[in-house]
Parts: C-alpha cells; sequence; structure tokens
C-alpha cells in the first residue's frame, strides 16, 4: 500500500490532466444514460400537459355550439333549451353561504394555532391532526353526515345542507390557508406591540389580520373554486330542485346548482341536454380556472411586495 | 391631567376594555377550534349511529359477502372493496412512476423559464372538478376505449387483467383512467415539492463529484426522499379510493368480482354516490351509510399512515396546496 | 526541515517508494530566502490555473472584477480577504459550481492546464471530475461511511479494487483509524470535523487533478482544524490545492501562496489586490491594503 500522497512508479493517474475537457473514461455512456433519463421526464412531463390541452379544448370545442350570452343569462327552458343562468346562481349562493360558514370558523382556527396554542403544544397538535383528517375524509361521507345531520331532521333536502357541507370540505383548506399566513407575520410587530402595551387583541384585528389578508384572501378563493366544483355531497342533500326557475331561498328548497345539471344530464339521452351540459361544463372550468390564476396574481404580486 | 381619581379610572377603564377584548378573542377563536373538532367527532358518531342497522343486522360479514340485492334486504360490499382496491391500485401504478418523473422535471430538469409554464399547467389538472372529468369520461373516453380496448386486448389478451372487452366502453379501465388524471397531479405536486426540499449543499456535493444529473438524482435526492414519496403515495390512494362522482360515471355500477379491467365493475363510494339517491327502505339507507362508514375509515387510514410515514415532511401541506387548486 | 527534492534515504528509516517524501509533523520554519528567490522558485512550476481578467456577473450585478494571476502546480494557494470580497464566488467559478446560479456569466478566462474552462463544447461533469470541491458545512450523503467515499467511484467505473481505494482515501484523509471498525455505518453518526475529513476523503477517492477547498475548517473547532490543517501538508504532493479561508492564521501556517481579495472602496466590487508567496504577503505585502488587511485594522 503506497503511503500518503506518493505516487508509485507503477501507478499512473486516471486521467491526462491535459487533455482537453471533453468526456474521458466512461462519461460519455454515462452522459447518454443521463440525458435519456431527463428526456423520459421531459416527455411524462408533456404528456401531461397535453392531457390536460385535450380536457380544456374537447370541452371547449363540445360546448361552443351553446355558448353565447343568453345561455349565462337566461334560465332553463323546457328539457333541453335555454340557458343555466339559474344553476349559475344557485352555485354561487350555495357556494357563497359555505364560505360564509367556514372563513370565519376557519380564520378564527387558524389564529388560535398561531396566537393560542403553539404549534408543540397539545392543543395544537390536536388541531392539526383533526384538520388533517378532516381533510382526508372522502367528500361522499361528508354528504352522508350532512344528510343525517340535517336533511333527515328537516325531511327535505335544501340548498342550506349543501351549503354546510361544502363548507365542511372548505374548513380545513381555509382554516390550513390562514395558519400558514398567520404564521408569516413577523415576530417582531408582535413583540413591539406588547412592548408598548398594546392590546392582544387590537394588535390582532389591528395588525396581524391585515398584514395577512392577502394570504388568507387568496385561501379563500382556492377553496370556494374547489367548493364550487363538489358533487358528491350536493348530489346526495340538494338533488332535487325545480330545474326552470331561480331560488336562491336555500332553506326550505333545492337549489339547482351546475354540478347537478352535468351529473342529471347524464341520464338523459338527448343531444341536444349534452351540448347544455358541455357548455355547463365549459363554464365551470373556465370560472375554476379563472379563481386559481386570480389567486396565483395575488401571491406573485404579495412576493413582489416583500421584495422576495 | 385630571384628578388622580379620574386617571385611575381612565386606567381602569382601558384595562377593562383590553380584558374583555382579549377575552372575547380567545373565546372566539376557542369556540371555532371546538367546533372544529366537534366536527369531526359528530361526523364519526354520526356515521356510525346511521349505520348501525346494517352493522347489527349484518355485522362484520358486510364485509365478506358480495350479494348486493336491495330488494331481499341483502347487502354484502366485497365486490365494491375489490373493485375500489383494483382501480385505485391501477392510477396509482401509472400515476405513481409519472408523477415523480414530472415532479424530478420540474424540480431539477426545467429551466425556470420552462418550469413557470409546465408547473403551473401539471397543477391545473388538479383543478377540474370530478363531475367534468366523468362526464367527459362516459362521453369522450368511454367510446374511445370501445376502439382502443379490442386492440389492447389482442395484444395483452394473454394476461386475464386483460380479458375480452365490453361493447361499451364503460369498465373499470375506464374508471382506472380517470382516476389516474385525477391523482397524477397530486403526486406530482407532492413529490416536487418534496424534491425542493432536499438541501441545496449535498446536490453541490455529489455534482462536485463528477456526477452528471441522473446520477445526482438516482444517488442523493431519491434516496434521500423515499419515506416522503411513500407518503405521498400513500395520500394520493387514499384520494382514489374516496373519489365517488368521475368513478360512479364510468364503472358502470356493476356487483362482481371480474378479473378483466376491461369489465363493468364498482366501488364503494361509487355504489353510494349511484344508489343513496334512489334507495328506498331504511335498511338500504342504512347499508350505504355502514359503507360510507368503511370509506370513513379507509380516509382516516391513509391520512394517519401518510403523518406517520412522512416524517418531517410536511405532506399533508402540501396536499392542500395541491387540491386546493 | 522540509525537503522539497527526491533524496535518497540510507539512515534506517521506512525505505522511499516514489519520487517525493513528505514529512509530517510540527510546521518547520521556512528558509530564510529573499523574496525574489522564493518567487523564482515558484514560477519555476507549471501553471494549473491561468486566470486572465475574470469578472463575474450575478445578472445585472458584478460580484468580481478584473482578476488575473496563475496557480502553480503542487502547491496550496490560499485565498483570502474580508467577507463579502467575492471569494466563494471565484473558487466555484474555477469548477463552474457557479452555472446553476440564475444570471451567473463571466468575462475573461479561466484556463486549466492551458483549456479554457468556459469554452462551449466543455463538459462540465468532466471539469468537476479533474477539479474537485469540499465546501465549507460538511455535506455527507445520507449513507453509509463506505457508501459515501465509493460512491463516486463507482459511477466512474472503478469498482476494482474498491475497497483497497476507499481505504487508501480514508487514510489520506487521516479518517481510517477512526472509522475502520464502522464503515457500515451512517456517516450522519460522526463529528464535524470526522464528516468534513470523510469529505475529503470523497473527494480524493477519485484521484481529482486540482482540490478545491471553500472555507473547510470554518465550521469546526480548533481541534478538527489543525487535523484538517495538518492534511494540507500532505495532500499538496498529490493535488494541486486552492483553500478560500477567512482565517489569516491558517493562511500563513498552510499556503504557500496567498491571494488577498478585497472590494474595491468605489463600487463594492471584489477584485485581488495582491497575489504573491506566502511569507511575502505576511510580512512585507506590498499594498497599503493588503497591510492594513493583515494587521488587522479591519475585516
Amino acid at each position: 500500500m503506497s503511503s500518503v500522497g506518493e505516487l508509485t512508479a507503477d501507478e499512473t493517474p486516471l486521467f491526462d490532466p491535459m487533455a482537453p475537457l471533453t468526456a474521458t473514461g466512461n462519461l460519455r455512456r454515462r452522459m447518454a444514460v443521463s440525458r435519456v433519463s431527463e428526456s423520459g421526464s421531459t416527455v411524462c412531463a408533456l404528456a401531461a400537459v397535453a392531457v390536460l390541452l385535450i380536457l380544456v379544448i374537447g370541452i371547449a370545442i363540445r360546448g361552443a355550439s351553446v355558448l353565447s350570452i343568453g345561455f349565462i343569462t337566461q334560465n332553463q327552458s323546457g328539457l333541453t333549451g335555454g340557458g343555466i343562468a339559474n344553476y349559475l346562481l344557485g352555485t354561487f349562493v350555495i357556494v357563497v353561504f359555505g364560505a360564509v360558514i367556514a372563513v370565519p370558523i376557519g380564520v378564527l382556527t387558524g389564529l388560535y394555532m398561531t396566537e393560542f396554542a403553539g404549534p408543540r403544544s397539545l392543543t395544537g397538535r390536536t388541531l392539526k391532526l383533526v384538520l388533517d383528517l378532516l381533510q382526508g375524509v372522502p367528500t361522499i361521507v361528508v354528504g352522508l353526515f350532512v344528510y343525517g345531520l340535517i336533511v333527515l331532521a328537516e325531511h327535505k333536502e335544501t340548498g342550506f345542507a349543501a351549503s354546510v357541507a361544502l363548507a365542511i370540505v372548505m374548513l380545513p383548506l381555509v382554516a390550513r390557508a390562514s395558519q400558514e399566513v398567520l404564521l408569516l407575520v413577523p415576530g417582531s410587530l408582535r413583540e413591539a406591540a406588547d412592548a408598548l402595551g398594546v392590546a392582544r387583541w387590537r394588535t390582532v384585528v389591528g395588525v396581524i389580520l391585515p398584514n395577512a389578508a392577502g394570504g388568507i384572501v387568496t385561501g379563500v378563493i382556492l377553496a370556494t373554486a374547489r367548493a364550487a366544483g363538489e358533487t358528491a355531497p350536493v348530489l346526495l342533500v340538494n338533488s332535487l330542485f325545480d330545474p326552470y326557475s331561480t331560488q336562491l331561498n336555500i332553506f326550505g328548497h333545492g337549489v339547482p346548482t351546475v354540478p347537478m345539471l352535468i351529473l342529471n344530464t347524464t341520464d338523459l339521452a338527448l343531444p341536444d341536454a349534452f351540448n347544455r351540459a358541455w357548455g355547463a361544463a365549459f363554464v365551470l372550468l373556465v370560472l375554476i380556472l379563472f379563481a386559481n390564476i386570480l389567486a396565483r396574481v395575488i401571491v406573485a404580486r404579495s412576493r413582489r411586495r416583500m421584495g422576495l | 391631567m385630571g384628578s388622580p381619581l379620574a386617571f385611575a379610572g381612565a386606567r381602569g377603564g382601558a384595562r377593562a376594555t383590553r380584558q374583555l377584548g382579549d377575552r372575547l378573542l380567545f373565546g372566539l377563536c376557542a369556540l371555532a377550534a371546538l367546533i372544529v373538532v366537534a366536527t369531526l367527532g359528530y361526523l364519526a358518531y354520526q356515521m356510525i349511529d346511521s349505520a348501525s342497522p346494517a352493522i347489527s343486522r349484518f355485522g362484520l360479514g358486510f364485509l365478506t359477502h358480495s350479494t348486493w340485492a336491495p330488494e331481499f334486504g341483502k347487502f354484502g360490499v366485497l365486490d365494491l372493496i375489490y373493485g375500489t382496491v383494483v382501480s385505485s391500485l391501477f392510477a396509482l401504478v401509472i400515476a405513481g412512476p409519472l408523477g415523480i418523473a414530472i415532479a424530478l422535471y420540474l424540480s431539477m430538469i426545467a429551466s425556470p423559464k420552462v418550469r413557470a409554464v409546465i408547473g403551473p399547467l401539471v397543477e391545473m389538472l388538479a383543478a377540474i372538478p370530478s363531475i367534468i372529468l366523468g362526464f367527459w369520461g362516459v362521453l369522450v373516453l368511454a367510446p374511445f376505449l370501445v376502439h382502443l380496448e379490442p386492440g389492447l386486448h389482442s395484444v395483452l389478451g394473454f394476461i386475464p387483467l386483460f380479458g375480452a372487452p365490453q361493447p361499451i366502453g364503460i369498465s373499470m379501465f375506464a374508471a382506472g383512467i380517470v382516476l389516474t388524471i385525477m391523482i397524477l397531479p397530486i403526486v406530482s405536486a407532492l413529490c416536487r415539492d418534496l424534491f425542493l426540499t432536499v438541501p441545496e449543499d449535498l446536490k453541490d456535493g455529489a455534482a462536485a463529484l463528477g456526477a452528471t444529473r441522473w446520477e445526482v438524482i438516482r444517488g442523493v435526492v431519491l434516496p434521500s426522499t423515499v419515506s416522503g414519496i411513500s407518503a405521498a403515495m400513500v395520500l394520493a390512494l387514499g384520494r382514489a379510493l374516496g373519489e365517488a362522482i368521475a368513478v360512479s360515471l364510468v364503472i358502470g355500477d356493476v356487483t362482481a368480482k371480474h378479473i378483466s379491467i376491461f369489465q363493468p365493475s364498482e366501488t364503494l363510494a361509487g355504489r353510494i354516490a349511484n344508489q343513496f339517491p334512489g334507495a328506498n327502505t331504511s335498511l338500504f339507507v342504512a347499508a350505504l351509510f355502514y359503507a360510507g362508514l368503511v370509506l370513513l375509515v379507509i380516509g382516516l387510514i391513509t391520512s394517519l399512515a401518510a403523518r406517520a410515514i412522512a416524517g418531517r415532511f410536511d405532506v399533508q401541506r402540501s396536499y392542500a396546496r395541491a387540491v386546493a387548486q | 526541515m522540509t525537503i522539497l527534492y527526491p533524496v535518497s534515504d540510507d539512515s534506517g528509516q521506512e525505505p522511499v517508494r516514489g519520487r517525493i517524501r513528505i514529512q509530517t509533523g510540527p510546521v518547520p520554519q521556512p528558509i530564510p530566502r529573499s523574496a525574489d528567490d522564493r518567487a523564482a522558485l515558484h514560477e519555476l512550476r507549471a501553471v494549473v490555473f491561468d486566470i486572465r481578467d475574470l469578472s463575474v456577473y450575478y445578472g445585472e450585478k458584478r460580484a468580481l472584477t478584473g482578476t488575473t494571476f496563475p496557480i502553480y502546480r503542487n502547491l496550496v494557494t490560499a485565498v483570502i480577504g474580508p467577507s463579502g470580497c467575492g471569494k466563494s464566488t471565484f473558487i466555484r467559478t474555477l469548477n463552474r459550481m457557479n452555472d446553476a446560479i440564475p444570471g451567473f456569466r463571466i468575462e475573461g478566462q479561466v484556463l486549466y492546464n492551458g483549456h479554457d474552462v468556459y469554452d462551449t463544447g466543455v463538459n462540465r461533469v468532466e471539469v468537476r471530475r479533474r477539479i474537485g470541491m469540499v465546501f465549507q458545512k460538511p455535506n455527507p450523503f445520507p449513507k453509509s461511511i463506505y457508501d459515501n467515499v465509493a460512491w463516486a467511484p463507482r459511477n466512474l467505473g472503478l469498482r476494482s479494487g474498491l475497497a483497497e481505494r476507499v481505504e487508501r482515501a480514508l487514510r489520506s484523509a487521516a479518517l481510517w483509524d477512526e472509522v475502520k471498525d464502522r464503515l457500515r455505518d451512517s456517516a450522519l453518526s460522526l463529528s464535524g470535523g470526522q464528516q468534513q475529513r470523510l469529505c475529503i476523503a470523497r473527494a480524493i477517492a477519485v484521484e481529482p487533478d486540482v482540490l478545491l477547498l471553500d472555507e473547510p475548517a470554518s465550521a469546526l473547532d480548533p481541534v478538527a482544524t489543525a487535523s484538517i490543517e495538518e492534511l494540507m501538508h500532505t495532500l499538496k504532493a498529490r493535488y494541486t490545492i486552492v483553500i478560500v479561508t477567512h482565517n489569516m492564521q491558517q493562511a500563513a501556517r498552510v499556503a504557500d501562496r496567498t491571494a488577498f481579495f478585497s472590494l474595491d472602496r468605489a463600487d463594492q466590487v471584489g477584485t485581488l489586490i495582491e497575489y504573491a508567496d506566502t511569507e511575502t504577503i505576511f510580512r512585507s505585502p506590498r499594498d497599503t491594503r493588503t497591510r492594513a488587511y493583515v494587521t488587522g485594522q479591519f475585516g
């Protein structure tokens, strides 16, 4: 064994240091392997994008025939005619009411986790566990729960039940988004307010919440977009409605929603109905994608403002 | 300043407001937290309670019998469990490696400009509501599969998995494809977040030893993220197991165990979606609640397992960001 | 006394095999020579790096400006200077480790053995294979000690005699005795100093031509630092070593030549101020800024 630092007479360096800096030894083969794997990953990514385009463009093309201003502003007339205005309004009303329930509870829960129970405390960890579990509950089970909770009690399916179900779906998302954004508020702000003797609640309301408002709004937009497309809970608790008229009173009445329109259409064998459903699907998709882009823009702008 | 008494009164008044405000804030927050916990608790209780007629009638035999005959009051979900497991595993087997490859591409291979375009596009796949996927599946995918399946059968038919196809394209295969599309962006987003947590100096150290990019991935990035990848797979599997609407539209609602994936089938969630609106006896409803209870248990187990496997990586956080897209 | 030239030995010690014999131990006093003699001796050696008017930009921001000097074979060349003066940027530019940083570009040339490192057609992986690097913070892989050292040789296809190669590298890094009984243990179970020596072993296991060390001892305690410094003397027989350090005494102990970088007062861009053999830099620097730095007046 040659000792440290010595070059024995029969030991040659593994490469010629003076040679040009191109691949030596087995590097050419290894570069080829690396390039193949990179190409493979690229193909996979492009395939995913292709699937997205196939879906979106496919829906757009098939829905294009019914799209018009009237489609969005008129109610349904007859089995296959008219627009989807009542469905759009119904979805809007139900989702907004669901948000009215979910957002305060979610934001306050997030506040609780950041202000009163640290991430390491028992309450903090329990809350995180509960929120994680709620997130993992299948939405059809949420529908069953609300059915037993409200529909059986009221003996009818209502838009209100759908709002409650959607609120349960939105709740973990809003709570988590709030908690993350509230954690980002610099501790120095809190300390400064404390040092000045400002009341805790004033700090929260006047400084912390405004600071976190952007992130919370983003979380709410995304959670709402998700809820707007949820069908399983709505199917179980709000499937009986008048398809021809607008119904804004969610209490005591079934409310028409876009997902239910699309779902019901699959039972009909009428091509005109299919066209309307494609149009509705396209409108719903556009609204959801628009909400996503809006959320991204808000995040990007606030990040720029923070100098990141 | 006024008299000392007035001053003390003013201070006392301010302190009272402060205490009231602080207590009110704490009360509201605690109440909200309590509502969250109560919701989960009551949900579990409600499911057990509503399923209890079926539980007392069938016991655990519900899970081991295949007969689903509402007219005769006989309910067993063995075939539904089979359909649930097979369709979800199908999706995971395809979406898993694909998602990892896409995540590697987005985190390690793509240039920042390309990443800024392709990344959001892949994420938007997750934004497509399941009803739209299901609708597209029935009207576009199924007819396409009618053309595709005979070809696949002729090539792969020696494997029982790819048996004789159906004439209408509604099948386990269609459900598997729809589920694949649904969980692919989840796997991809979770793994991408995961790969971005690999410390830069670890990758630098590997690169400085004259390793190619693939060697850095294979030698350092993948081995150090194995537990995170496993957790991501578990969460994505959980999502697939619980999906109701999209599956219900393309799988056929047939209670049977077919080896061939080209045959129709049904899942637990799909059965609830398909038959709950028409359930006309209280036992029928209870049986569907029982099926929902099984789904709830599955959902809770996957969430817990993913948390346990993931270790330091906050997999649930990435999951929340991936699905709220 | 440090002997630099091949000698035959019949003093009864272990027979010398090879062309160079090194003696480790306390740092010997340098032979008194004039500054010109020392410069002449160094310049007899081959030039490994020929830095020509090198400027480094990150986007619009210039981090390093007009730097020109040669780095000689089988010497330890230290790069010193106040924080933020571009030392790390400079050394990472030598083996193209800055390529991944967005907006990175250079003007001027870095010639390695006469070849332009940033030429089109240069294989980056090959560059790093020949010019190894050890980083400031130890960064062992989450693998066993053995696999850490064996990983890169396996990639290169050096599978025969792998165990001997690993042992040799660990011996050269003065780590073998401490780990020889637990090679299968995780590398993360080692202390900081041991981890850094493991990273050095890892780098020399593939027998590069050059070793770049970016503040290798700054995260270590004094005992570990001393053992790293001892290694420099033994390793430079085989490798050309460039070491960045913010510790002037370390440079004085370890380096043959020293390059002093500092921030240009006007536009806050790093630049080479003075480059000479270590004794000159510390005893009789030519530039007032160098003198101010080495006498501790700033930085």
